[in-house]
């Protein structure tokens, strides 16, 4: 009788495959990244060993001993004191005690402060009160302390913001007015991302995550590249995170270049090489995960475009893996047998950073 | 919540329980990879790469290097102090630290 081993669906649901069928989905997974990205797929060597690991029996698994790596952190201490029906558990604390609960409770290797809304553009009226944070955390914590946000570039277009939204625009066929709106919007990304941070860097940030670059499309990728370059040249040693919003660049404009480079259609180990020349310090690189695929074939494709990413980087790589990316299933609670397993297999066969 | 401390526990180097934190800082000061940061820092500390996630080995080095631990240990530096002491170890400048000793300058 044939062994079945309990995995995971990418919305979280337990299934059970066959060692066929799971070997099948990984085949799948792997070749699915590698036609889009055009990128090697997984070798026999490494669907070997990441069939392996999720075939592990134990609920939990982890790495080997001396390959562990940092975990940075986005969204900061909005998991503890925030609810909005996602990630966060309304615990009701400061931002001070989150982030110390992290360093000395929970073991993080970074930490980051955040505003409750999580953008960069309401942070605009209240940065006096982050500013103020910032200097409380800072004078408490050890780790690597960031102020992290959204570029969150929608916030910019109407009827949240000036400039009037693209797609209603292109809906009318003004393709010109759309691409103009878009380029104003990512103008005041970058100056408003600049202008926040030269405060909390006045006031003792060690860096900045930019947390879903490109969540808006390739406009939203250009206004963070620039306030990557521009953040870069005014302040040499701090410290640039830029993590993605999704494996692919959504081509929202379509003919905005960095570098020479069309920002449309990149895939993670085309995104690398522009975050690292825009100035940052890490890339986060980002797989969505497919909530009607298994767990195997999701963590196999992401695992393929990780390596990509990882190889094409001059800059550590760490791997965004929250929920719904990196293999993880989509859900607010996503299993620990699915979570670790993941963690594992991105340090292991990705060769990841850290996370 | 308990997706990251279940990357912590699979994959982290723990923070300052080990030495997690260091290993950060120099891939965020120096553009470093993983495995050349791991190098530079077990140097500087003079361990093995494989004890820098070794909490019993890194407990007695944090405390004698004054660099900061997870328990509130009487009169060991914390927060900036400890920052500062970290600075030295690892040949680097710390944003926060710099603006401290401009404001006692």
């Amino acid at each position: 009788m044939a062994i079945d081993y309990a995995l995971r669906m990418g919305d979280g649901k337990k299934i059970f495959l066959s060692k066929d069928q799971l070997l099948e989905e990984i085949e799948a997974g792997s070749a699915d990244a590698a036609d889009l990205g055009e990128i090697p797929s997984l070798s026999g060597d490494e669907l070997a060993k990441l069939s392996e690991i999720l075939m592990m029996p134990g609920k939990t698994v982890s790495v080997e001993q001396g390959m562990e790596v940092p975990v940075t952190h986005d969204i900061g201490t909005l998991r503890i004191d925030g609810d909005q029906g996602n990630s966060g558990v309304g615990i009701p604390s400061s931002r001070l005690v989150g982030c110390m609960m992290h360093e000395r409770a929970f073991g993080s290797d970074t930490m980051e402060l955040g505003h409750i809304d999580y953008s960069y553009k309401p942070v605009k009226p209240v940065v006096a009160n982050e500013c103020q944070a910032m200097e409380v955390c800072q004078q408490n914590m050890i780790v690597p302390m960031l102020y992290g946000a959204m570029p969150n570039m929608g916030l910019y277009y109407t009827p949240d913001g000036p400039f009037e939204n693209p797609g209603d625009l292109m809906k009318a066929f003004k393709i010109q007015e759309a691409w103009e709106s878009m380029e104003h919007a990512a103008e005041h990304l970058t100056r408003d991302t600049v202008w926040v941070m030269q405060r909390l860097f006045a006031s003792g940030a060690d860096g900045i995550n930019f947390d879903t670059t490109g969540a808006a499309g390739d406009a939203d990728m250009y206004g963070t590249l620039h306030a990557i370059e521009a953040l870069r040249k005014e302040f040499p040693n701090i410290y640039i995170e830029a993590g993605m919003a999704g494996e692919c660049v959504l081509g929202m404009h379509g003919q905005l270049e960095y570098d020479g480079k069309t920002l449309a259609g990149l895939w993670p180990h085309e995104q690398a090489p522009l975050i690292e020349k825009a100035g940052a310090n890490v890339f986060g690189p980002v797989c969505n995960t497919n909530t009607s695929k298994t767990s195997a074939w999701n963590l196999a494709r992401a695992v393929t475009f990780m390596k990509a990413a990882v190889k094409a980087s001059n800059i550590p790589c760490h791997v965004d893996m929250g929920m719904g990316v990196g293999g993880i299933p989509m859900l607010e609670t996503p299993p620990i047998d699915a979570v670790t397993r993941a963690s594992k297999a991105m340090v292991e066969i990705a060769g990841v950073d850290g996370i | 919540m308990g997706m990251p401390i279940s990357h912590i526990m699979a994959s982290g180097m723990t923070g300052i329980r080990a030495a997690g934190d260091l290993v950060a800082r120099m891939e965020f000061a120096k553009n470093m990879r993983i495995g050349e940061a791991k190098e530079y820092v077990a140097k500087k500390l003079g361990v093995e790469k494989a004890e820098l996630s070794d909490e019993y080995v890194m407990r007695e080095i944090r405390e004698e290097l004054d660099i900061g631990v997870i328990t509130s240990v009487p009169r060991a530096a914390k927060g900036i102090a400890a920052k500062m002491n970290i600075e030295k170890l690892l040949d680097i400048k710390i944003n926060c630290c710099e603006k401290f000793r401009k404001q006692i300058e």
